[in-house]
Order: structure tokens, then sequence, then C-alpha cells
């Protein structure tokens, strides 16, 4: 039965890894950006979560409320102040601006909050589980998790379906300057896109600081590799590539790990690898950039 | 008052100019056409017209308004309408949402997806259709069709023939001739000259970047349009002017 509970827990691990990779995938997808420091504004997300929870002393589904369009607000600026300025330099800018920001933000991070792991409470929530067998229970949160993810994956896709900001975006991923052509400015359509990133990110901060029982500065550097791998095992692009791609990442890390504990991390890298060698477009076509 | 005025517009590549002092302007309802071999600097033009290209010099009006320094998207929003070189479809997109795009200026008129496809029948069974699976010919009468889905007052043409099979280029034309009646002016870009000796109201011949002739299509010989096309020499040209055309 082990085997079962740990595909199971695997299938609700890539539920996190899904909504981790969904904003990195969005933002690659129209704006062809890699940025760099999605798992280090994910962190920014949770930090903002934890403030919103101390200061204001509102629970932690009413702060997503104000962390979600805060973040929103800071990617769109961030798109239209830097990277837009970055883009018309080349490929290299925005990468390096990114990579700057996965820099600066655990360091401001860590020097207004200093190291300690703060917490994102969610009280009985955090340990109520459904229980299927003896060998077998499912947790409340992780499910929560996976639930969200499939509906934040399907709202995405009608957005960028049925909606004319989400098709604006479409097009923007295929040709901005055509784009421009139609009447409709671009680089608003980029920062919308890079808000929606930062603001999905923010969103897989809170619920990736909920899961590991808090948050620390320096969380990013792991959790931007999971959505990295999710993304590339899915598809660059792709929404439901995303959600793929990070079951069969979640369901690596859980069947290695009852081979020895050690064992998770190596082994979805090695299953990363290994789609990047056999099919580098991922196991899902893109449907936002072709 | 000219629906579109362009004076001594120069334009390039690098430091490689690509139009050199070119002027001219289109009426109303008038069909002028730009002429000239490959590297003559038209689609350059275009775009530039288009706000899709920067300018070294000159200046560009609107309705008499100044809009030299007015960016690509506000210039479609104002009624000035590209269909670029190579159609540039949403390859991701269905025809229709791509017929949908060309609606985002919001601008009131009679062109809507009934009329479009009504003007353009080779689209109508192609809406669901993803763009990036149709012919030339089809892609090609999409990009109009997006265009005039903007009602454009200025709808401006890039190689609209450009790789297609003469039976679709007739199509394409006699559903141009279609859309004209609207009473929006047009510039065109197009090689073939028996084509757009035919349809043009005035032709800008082009070498080289510069406007080396230009005339009413019905006072232009077409010995004089392709002497100018090929940049023969002034004795050439001089014969042509004779006959009804105007050198620069």
């Amino acid at each position: 039965m082990n085997i079962v509970n740990a595909l199971i827990q695997g299938v609700l691990l890539g539920g996190l890894f899904a909504i981790s990779a969904l904003g990195l995938s969005l933002a690659f997808g129209v704006l062809k950006v890699v940025n760099l420091a999605h798992g280090q504004i994910m962190t920014l997300g949770a930090y903002f979560s934890v403030m919103t929870l101390t200061s204001l002393g509102m629970d932690v589904w009413l702060s997503i409320l104000i962390v979600v369009p805060a973040m929103f607000a800071i990617g769109y600026v961030v798109q239209r102040t830097m990277l837009q300025r970055a883009l018309r330099m080349g490929e290299l800018a925005p990468l390096m601006i990114t990579f700057g920001f996965s820099v600066i933000i655990p360091n401001v991070l860590i020097s207004v909050f200093t190291n300690n792991k703060l917490q994102i409470p969610i009280g009985d929530l955090a340990v109520a589980s459904i229980q299927v067998s003896d060998s077998i229970s499912i947790g409340v949160m992780p499910l929560l998790t996976l639930a969200i993810a499939v509906i934040l994956i399907v709202l995405l896709q009608l957005f960028l379906a049925r909606t004319r900001p989400g098709r604006n975006m479409r097009a923007a991923a295929d040709d901005p300057q055509t784009l421009s052509l139609m009447g409709v400015n671009y680089r608003n359509v980029y920062a919308m896109a890079m808000g929606l990133a930062f603001a999905l990110a923010a969103l897989a901060g809170v619920f990736f600081g909920i899961r590991q029982g808090g948050v620390t500065p320096f969380d990013g550097q792991l959790t931007v590799l999971f959505a990295f791998e999710a993304v590339i095992i899915g598809g660059l692009g792709s929404p439901w590539g995303t959600l793929a791609g990070g079951i069969v990442l979640g369901l690596a890390q859980t069947v290695a790990g009852l081979f020895g504990p050690e064992l998770p991390l190596l082994v979805g890298n090695l299953v990363f690898l290994l789609v990047l060698v056999l099919r580098p477009t991922g196991i899902v076509k893109s449907k936002v950039a072709s | 008052m000219s629906l579109l005025k362009i004076e001594s517009i120069s334009a390039g590549y690098g430091d490689a100019p690509a139009v050199s002092g070119v002027s001219f302007s289109v009426e109303p309802g008038q069909l002028v056409a730009l002429v000239g071999a490959n590297g003559a600097g038209k689609s350059t033009l275009l775009r530039v017209i288009a706000g899709a290209h920067k300018i070294w010099g000159g200046s560009v009006s609107f309705h008499d308004q100044d809009i030299t320094a007015t960016q690509d998207f506000e210039r479609a929003r104002q009624g000035i309408s590209l269909v670029p070189e190579g159609r540039r479809l949403f390859a991701s997109l269905t025809v229709k949402e791509n017929l949908n795009m060309g609606a985002a200026a919001r601008r009131p008129g009679l062109w809507n997806l009934d009329s479009v496809v009504e003007a353009l029948p080779m689209i109508k069974p192609l809406l669901s259709r993803n763009a990036s699976r149709l012919s030339g010919g089809q892609q090609q009468a999409v990009a109009i069709g997006r265009a005039l889905m903007s009602n454009p007052e200025l709808l401006l043409l890039d190689e609209v023939s450009l790789g297609l099979a003469p039976i679709i280029v007739d199509e394409i034309y006699e559903s141009l001739s279609t859309v004209r009646k609207s009473g929006l002016g047009v510039v065109l870009v197009e090689q073939d000259l028996s084509r757009t000796i035919k349809v043009a109201d005035y032709i800008v011949c082009m070498l080289e970047g510069h406007n080396v002739l230009e005339g009413a299509a019905a006072k232009l010989s077409r010995e004089s349009i392709t002497a100018a096309y090929f940049g023969h020499s002034i004795e050439s040209f001089d014969d042509a002017t004779k006959k009804g055309g105007a050198t620069k």
C-alpha cells in the first residue's frame, strides 16, 4: 500500500508544483521572459501574507485577497518600468534583471525579518486529513491545493480563450508588433501578463509556506527549481502542461522517497533532465505560445 | 483636406537609408499605388505611415493633424490600418479571433464580422480554423478582413499578391473593389504593374528610396512607369514625362 500512498501524495504534491509553475509558464508563454526571480517572488508573496496576518490580525485566506492584487500591481509596475526597457535590449537583459531580483529579494527579507522561519497559521486545516484506509490518508490542505491548482488552470484557460485581455495576451505571445497595429498597446498587455504572473507566484508562495510550516528568506532558491522543472516537464507556456509537469515531478519525488529520504530531490531532477533530453518541448503542447 | 499627407519622409535601417525625402498625399476614397522594384523602400514607407517604423525625418499628417510622433497603436485607433507584408496573422488564434483582434481599435463603422465575411466570402468556411492552417491566399484574405474590422479610414496594403496564385489574386482584388466602395483611402504596395495600373487612381513610383515618378494613373503611360520602375536613364524619364508623368 506504500506505493499507492506515494502515488496519491505525489499527485497532491503535483498540485502545489503546478500552482508554483503557472506564473512562470505564463510569463514565458506571453513575454518570452524567463523569470529567474520567480521563486523569490513566491517567497515575497508569502512574507506579505505573514505581514498582513501579524499587522492586521486577519486569517490567511483574507490575507490572500490583499496580497494577490498587491503583487499583481507590483508585477505590472516592474514590467512597465524595468523589464519592458530591458526587452528592447535583447534576451539577456531581462534575464539579468530577474537574476538581480533573485539576489536582492532574499537579502532584503533577511535584513528586515531575519532568517527565522515565520509561520503561516491555518489552524486545524494544517493537520486535517481524510482516512481512506489504514495506510492511506489524504491531507485536506494538499487536496485543497490540488483543487485550487485545477481551478486556477481552468480559470486561466477561460481567461485566455474567452476574454479580450486573454486574447490580447495570446496575440502578444504570437506577434506583439502586429498587435500594436490592431490598436492595442502591447506593453500594457505584457504588463498585465507579468502582473498576473506575480499574483500567481504570490499565491503559490503562500501555499508553499503553509505546506512547509512557514517561510524563510531563501526558500525561493528551492521553489524556483521546482517551478522550472514543472514548467519544462509540462511544456513551456501551457497551463495544463504545468499541472502535468507538476504531477510528474511530484510522483517522482514521492515514489523516490520510498527508497530513501535523500532521493526525492535527486530523482525529481533526473526525471526533469530525462524529459529535457527526450522531449524538450514538454509533454503537453503549449496553448499560449506555439 | 487630405486624408493623409506625408512630406519629405526619410527612414532606414541602422545607418542605411531606405526612404529618402518622399512626399505624397491621399484623398478620401482614393487608391494610391506605390510601385517599385524590391528594395525601393515601399514597405518601409508603409510601415512609417502606420507608425511601425521609426522615422528619420519629415512629417506624417492624418486629417491635417500631425501624427509624426504618434505611436502605432494610437494611429490604428485613429483609423490607419496596415495589412503587413507576410500577412502576420496571429498563428495561435482562430480566423474568427484574428478578425476580432482587428476590432480591438473599437472604431465605429460599417465593418463588422458579418460585413467582412460578405466582402471576403472565402473567409466564411474558415472562421473556426486555426490561422496557422491557412493557405497563402486565405491568410491574405483574413489579413485584409482583420484590417477592415478596425473600420479604417486609410487602409495600407503591402504586397497583397505576393506568392499567391493568379486566380486567388483575382479574387482578392475583386474583394478589394467591393471594399473600396465604402469610401476608404487606400495605399497599395504592389509589384504587379498591370494590376496596379488597372486599380490605382494615383501612382507613386519609387526607386532606391526616392520618389522618381508620380501622377494620376490615367495619365501615366505604362512605358513611363516601367522606365521609372527599373531606373532607366534621365532621357527615358524625359520621354516618359512627355507622355503624362511627372518625374522627380
